[in-house]
């Protein structure tokens, strides 16, 4: 039994069958990638998983707790991070700010009512999320505005305020798209010191087979909204049915 | 020192001293003077100042914070008002009761509208506020006439029961008081030529402010003021962070239409009459050009604005034709009678046209408001008068602004 554990879960887009029956079961403390060609349904199935989207039949179970129908504050709140396709930080509040807020909700949950309170009276949240800062390497840029950092770093913040939260699953939705080689380097380079340092489980979307070989444990492959095949890596490599899909039946590889 | 660092004390500190010197910086002017016209209007101009302030404070709260524009905050302010007249009429002349029941009604009221409203965001939300402060304005004018004394304006009479203060004797309309000491009590020093007014209203207006301030003050500072920029930040991290933002602009909203309401309260203690015209949706889109006006989302911001605009209005409207000729009497008859002709657009019951060209030059030069105009100024003392093109601007992508802070 995985930690979670997607069953038969479908979702149309009216005429359009964007998932159907998708199993999947992602075991805890490993780094499982979802694959496949565009429009095969990756996004729509993490969408699911974190309650943007709510499928149209099957369960998805997180922890023995189903996420169906809960709201994407009440998912997190059970332990699941999600860092998008595009880094989504508070642009307009320093880094530091970026990492109170996730300590906040962690500890106080959806709303709390803390007008009173004196930000620096704060000092095991403050240690928390410097400690944090410090460990993905940017404490030194702690004062800086959000909006006013690359591509690369907005990323690495995005991915510093999840694990903050001390997510038990880690959702990342192409965390290397668009980001210069040295980026994706670093980011995978980041993503691997979690992985082996952390008690935390990863689902990957990717397109670029270059971080999803060097990161996954397991990989499921989706095609035309179904799950093709999952493997280890290395018999993903040598699958013809995963070369079929992604680049054509009659191609020669 | 009161919880706050050391920047927010000096700051608060300078602010408590300009109001309690307030009337003697307010008379530079000897009285007969011929610049006396310049003069502040103390009391009553400086009262509205205060509660204007408390009123442009406070909604900052819900604009500058979370960025959702409501547009029809007048309905706090008459709804406080009707409140604290009614409290006049039926408990007591004491204003304390008063202006605590305004904030409370009118914070009932804004978890009614605020809970409905704050279903849609951006356009959506600011045209559900101004249709809900429009249905106040209209059913305060003539379904609810009862409560509200529909057009006439709600007003002390001598047979109100009043049951704290007893029956009043004598044939004038009581005064509002705060235990015992009317608002309207002055006490005038006279010195230098100089005519110096110390009014009760004024300093309790002013107190009163200040109070407003310090709350806001510790609440920009405060771990719900950084959810509430979250808020206007980036409301999907904010979701996928666990948290709700739902709850956090509902309370910013209740909290700012308390203050609305504690301004309307005030209003009615200085002047115990209460008219739904308070309620209108030019009053609530002046409180929108407040706030703009001194720079949204800072601290002093919206006080500067709400004071520019009152010391305007005031010097502008007072200003009528006899006033012109005397200024231009010098000037040839045909020239003198154009001169005034232009400036009579500008001033009396045309003062609304400067109000306007104002507000469009500082929203195009200076689109962080008067605040951020302060500020350049400032740097430009420090930094000496170097001429700079546009490309010398610091570039956001490359080099990181320093650390913006609310100010």
């Amino acid at each position: 039994m995985g930690i979670l554990e997607v069953k038969g879960v479908g979702k149309r887009f009216g005429g359009l069958q964007a998932l159907g029956d998708v199993n999947l079961s992602i075991e805890e403390n490993t780094v499982h990638a979802i694959i496949g060609p565009n429009g095969a349904g990756k996004s729509t199935l993490l969408n699911c998983l974190v309650g943007k989207l709510i499928p149209d039949e099957g369960s998805v179970t997180f922890a023995g707790t189903s996420v169906l129908g809960r709201k994407p504050h009440e998912i997190n709140q059970l332990g699941i991070s999600r860092v998008f396709q595009t880094p989504e930080i508070f642009a307009d509040l320093t880094v530091m700010e970026n990492m109170m807020i996730p300590c906040f909700a962690k500890r106080d949950g959806a709303f709390r009512m803390h007008a009173i309170e004196n930000m620096e009276h704060e000092a095991e949240l403050i240690a928390k999320a410097e400690k944090m800062l410090s460990d993905v390497g940017m404490l030194e840029k702690k004062d800086m505005i959000g909006s006013a950092m690359s591509r690369g770093d907005k990323r690495r913040l995005e991915i510093a305020m999840c694990l903050v939260q001390e997510p038990k699953l880690l959702l990342l939705d192409e965390p290397t798209a668009g980001m210069a080689r040295a980026d994706t380097n670093n980011t995978i380079a980041l993503l691997k010191e979690i992985k082996e340092t952390r008690d935390i489980t990863i689902a990957i979307i990717e397109h670029d087979m270059h971080v999803v070989f060097s990161l996954a444990d397991r990989i499921t492959v989706l095609a035309q909204g179904t799950p093709l095949v999952e493997d280890t890596p290395d018999n993903i490599k040598g699958n013809p049915k995963v070369k079929e899909a992604y680049l054509g039946e009659t191609q020669q590889v | 020192m009161f919880g706050l660092n050391k920047k927010d004390t000096t700051f608060l500190l300078i602010v408590i001293a300009l109001t309690l010197f307030t009337p003697i910086l307010m008379q530079p002017f000897a009285e007969g003077s011929g610049l006396a016209q310049f003069n502040g209007g103390y009391p009553d101009l400086m009262q509205k100042v205060a509660i204007f302030g408390i009123f442009a404070v406070g909604f900052n709260i819900l604009f500058g914070l979370t960025g959702y524009l409501s547009f029809g905050h007048a309905a706090f302010l008459g709804i406080g008002s009707y409140a604290a007249v009614w409290m006049f009429k039926l408990l007591t002349m004491n204003v304390i009761p008063a202006i605590l029941l305004a904030m409370v009604v009118s914070g009932i009221f804004a978890a009614a509208i605020g809970y409905v409203s704050l279903r849609r965001s951006g356009i959506y939300f600011s045209i559900l506020t101004l249709a809900f402060a429009q249905m106040c304005y209209k059913m305060a004018y003539s379904v609810l006439t009862p409560l509200t004394n529909g057009e006439t304006g709600l007003q002390l009479s001598l047979d109100d029961p009043r049951v704290l203060d007893g029956a009043s004797e004598g044939h004038s309309l009581p005064v509002t008081n705060i235990f015992g000491l009317p608002m309207n009590a002055s006490y005038k020093l006279e010195a230098l030529g100089h005519v110096f007014t110390f009014n009760v209203g004024f300093y309790f207006s002013a107190v009163i402010a200040i109070i407003a301030f310090y709350v806001a003050i510790r609440l920009f500072r405060s771990p719900f003021g950084m959810m509430l920029r979250a808020v206007k930040s980036n409301q999907q991290r904010m979701t996928y962070t666990g948290l709700d933002p739902k709850p956090y602009t509902l309370a910013a909203f209740v909290i700012s239409g308390m203050y609305a309401g504690l301004a309307g309260g005030l209003l009615a203690a200085m002047d115990p009459l209460a008219g739904a015209d308070r309620m209108l949706w030019t009053a609530s889109g002046e409180v929108v050009i407040m706030t703009i006006l001194g720079g949204a989302g800072t601290l002093m911001g919206p006080v500067l604005g709400a004071g520019v605009i009152k010391y305007l209005e005031n010097i502008f409207s007072k200003i009528n034709e006899g006033v012109l000729h005397q200024w231009f009497s010098f000037l040839p008859d045909g020239l003198e009678d154009l001169v005034i002709w232009i400036f009579a657009r500008f001033t009396g019951e045309g003062w609304h046209l400067t109000l306007g060209v104002t507000f469009m030059l500082v929203v195009t030069f200076l689109p962080g408001g008067l605040i951020e105009g302060l500020k350049r100024l400032n740097k430009r003392i420090k930094g000496g008068s170097k001429k700079r093109d546009k490309y010398d601007d610091p570039d956001p992508e490359h080099r990181p602004e320093p650390g913006k802070h609310v100010a």
